[in-house]
């Protein structure tokens, strides 16, 4: 069985159905996106992840047309959007305070924008309650917002921003208030909605897992700039940066000199340790410094030395059970700490290392990733 | 805990009792006596000591002449009537610039609200009295107005709009507008502004989202400016008496008359009563305004 993967930023011939090019947005001096070019197609699930401030949010307000780009241009399906105003855009918002209209109940807020279409009373009403059923919020449509808990407002104002079938739908932390199992059920909602419905979703979330769970690509920001944007196995396994590598789930970073050899590169970086060998595509010029980065999970931990390109000694610090895995944070000879994960396969009481026990790290060449920086 | 709990609670109904219903009842007994040559203007006085005599034949004398007075002259009901409209159209007035203004100041950057607000509140430091006075000295045919009316060259004569009913407008508008705009802007400032970016999301214009959000969401400011300045504006007397001319006819200045001029106090207050019946529709209505945007908000 042969499906084609979704892929369309890897085909030439796809036309993006958004691109930033070079957009730069200042308040006053402050520069909130900085010179930011990115293409996003048809159909996505496109996430932007980034710490507080880094310009998620302005870049979202920008798509909606709440925010006019200092500079750059922002094409939706190949027409520069800055003369169309909000209420002209094919674009809906979902917003970060859901943005509720409390004087309407539920079912009025989702008819909102569809009145506005100038649609007739059957259309309006065969939408809404399709949108009221796929959300699962039936049985509240003649409340109003302040009547209904959080989790179903959230769904009200998504329902909301679904209602029009917008060519593209953001959303800005849309997960944010809810506690863990809800969350986790709504983002498989969402992504059956979007499959559903072939909307491109941009959304916004600080969750790191959230965004690896339903996105087809991540953006990784910084300060006003995208510094990776990639799938996100590819973010995981593959950063390009040591910024990228440490935002996205535990890592370890070792610092040291390369000397390559073909696609091996042995690293020195601690007097008197062995040095540690990998494997890249990248090509180092000798002793310049490099950044290693090993994921915890691929660090085996054993009490006796076992076989492998990769052998350190250390001592047991610390451990961090989280119920199906364990953390072991290890510090090796020279001082740095190092972290190992495995997963809990047997009983707490039948496990063999302790506190303060020597245990021996190891791992294959091909485990870590060298970066430049 | 109970004791002081019911303590709690009757402080403002002792309040009530001695400074609302204790005084009406003295006002509703005067409406019903007759007047007389003696002081004070009334009859029947109770004689507490003459027994239960004394108590029957005081409420044998008490009756609804005066009632029935008032719907023999058509002047009460024209009266009535004058001060509804003048209250009524005022109130609109009032609104129509008091709602802009609250708007204003509510979107006005955060640091300035503050003194915004001062602003309107500060008429209040001068006596009530003290400043119709200087709308009499503004309004006047050789008043500041006029004065600077002809001298622009708009107006070759003085307009005459002092003891006119548009100065009793200009009076009741300028006296009661703080009233309107401070429910109002308490109303709109509460206002999440990303609801109206949320209603251009969904495709309404500034305009549409200014009616179909805006509005609906500062209607129980509106409501509560509105009776704010009716209720008050019906039973005006100053405003209508200095600023009105013979032509203004406002129950206020009826009932002013009613008892200093004729001295007739049954019949002034029998003019009374009826005004707080006529208020009491609107001050109920108010109160359930009140209510409703109380549990509204939870
Ligand atoms: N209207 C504004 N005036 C001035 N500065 C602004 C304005 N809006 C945003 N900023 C600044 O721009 C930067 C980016 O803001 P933005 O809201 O896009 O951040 P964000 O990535 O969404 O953050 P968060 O994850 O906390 O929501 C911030 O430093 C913010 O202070
Ligand atoms: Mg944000």
């Amino acid at each position: 069985m042969s499906q084609k993967v979704f892929a369309p930023w890897e085909d030439a011939t796809e036309k993006p159905l958004i691109q930033f090019k070079g957009v730069t947005k200042k308040f006053g001096d402050f520069v909130a996106i900085d010179n930011l070019s990115l293409d996003i197609y048809q159909k996505e699930f496109f996430a932007l992840l980034g710490p507080s401030g880094c310009g998620k949010t302005t870049m979202m307000r920008m798509l909606a047309g709440f925010e006019a780009p200092t500079h750059g241009t922002i094409l939706l399906a190949g027409q520069d959007i800055a003369p169309v105003p909000p209420n002209k855009r094919a674009v809906n918002m979902m917003f970060q305070s859901y943005a509720l209209f409390p004087h309407l109940s539920v079912w009025d807020n989702i008819a909102f924008g569809l009145r506005r279409e100038g649609q007739d009373k059957d259309a309006i009403a065969a939408r809404v309650e399709e949108m009221l059923r796929l959300t699962r919020l039936s049985k509240f449509a003649k409340r109003k917002p302040h009547q209904i808990s959080g989790g179903q407002r959230q769904r009200v104002a998504l329902a909301r921003s679904l209602a029009k079938a917008p060519k593209l739908l953001l959303l800005d932390e849309p997960l944010g208030a809810l506690d863990a199992k809800l969350r986790q059920d709504t983002q498989f909602e969402l992504m059956d909605i979007q499959e559903k419905t072939g909307t491109t979703f941009v959304i916004v979330t600080h969750d790191q897992e959230e965004a690896m769970t339903v996105a087809s690509r991540v953006a990784v920001m910084d300060e006003g700039r995208v510094i990776q944007v990639a799938t996100p196995s590819v973010i995981y396994e593959a950063p390009e940066t040591v910024y990228v590598a440490d935002f996205i789930g535990d890592v370890n970073i070792i610092q040291g000199r390369a000397s390559q050899d073909a696609d091996k590169v042995r690293i020195d970086w601690a007097e008197g340790q062995p040095p540690i060998i990998g494997t890249t595509q990248k090509t180092f010029s000798p002793s310049q410094t490099c950044h290693f980065a090993i994921r915890p999970e691929k660090v085996a931990i054993s009490t006796e030395q076992p076989e492998a390109p990769n052998v350190l000694q250390g001592r047991v610090i610390d451990i961090a059970y989280l119920g199906n895995l364990s953390t072991y944070h290890v510090e090796l000879p020279d001082g740095t700490m190092m972290k190992a994960q495995t997963a809990n396969t047997r009983r707490l009481s039948r496990r063999d290392i302790t506190w303060e026990d020597n245990v021996w790290l190891s791992f294959t060449d091909t485990a870590g990733v060298l970066l430049e920086r | 805990m109970n004791l002081r709990r019911f303590a709690l609670i009757a402080v403002p109904y002792i309040w009530l009792l001695a400074l609302f219903l204790v005084p009406f009842l003295i006002v509703l007994k005067i409406s019903l006596s007759d007047i007389a040559l003696a002081r004070p203007p009334y009859m029947p006085q109770l004689d507490l000591s003459a027994g239960w005599e004394g108590i029957t034949s005081f409420f044998a004398a008490l009756d609804f002449e005066n009632f029935v007075f008032l719907t023999t002259d058509d002047l009460y009901w024209r009266a009535y009537l004058s001060s509804l409209q003048i209250a009524a159209l005022s109130t609109f007035i009032t609104l129509c610039i008091g709602y802009p203004i609250a708007y204003g100041m509510a979107r006005a950057p955060l640091e300035w609200r503050a003194t915004l607000l001062m602003l309107v509140i500060l008429p209040f430091w001068t006596s009530f009295l003290i400043r119709v006075y200087a709308w009499m000295g503004i309004l006047s045919n050789e008043g500041l107005l006029n004065q600077f009316l002809m001298w622009t060259g708009l107006i070759s004569a003085p307009l005459t709009i002092l003891n006119t009913n548009t100065a009793v407008y200009i009076g009741i508008v300028y006296t009661y507008l703080p009233f309107m705009i401070l429910p109002i802007y308490a109303a709109l400032e509460k206002m999440d502004e990303s609801l109206l970016e949320a209603a251009e999301d969904l495709g309404c214009s500034r305009i549409q989202a200014f009616w179909l959000v805006t509005i609906p969401l500062s209607r129980n400011g509106i409501i509560a400016g509105c009776f704010l300045v009716f209720i008050p504006a019906i039973g005006e007397f100053v405003i209508p008496s200095l600023l009105g001319g013979s032509g203004t006819l406002m129950i206020g200045k009826v009932l002013w008359e009613e008892f200093f001029s004729n001295r007739d106090w049954p019949v002034a207050s029998a003019v009374a009563i009826i005004l707080l019946l006529i208020l009491i529709i609107p001050i109920i209505l108010f109160q359930r305004n009140e209510q409703k945007a109380r549990e509204a908000e939870g």
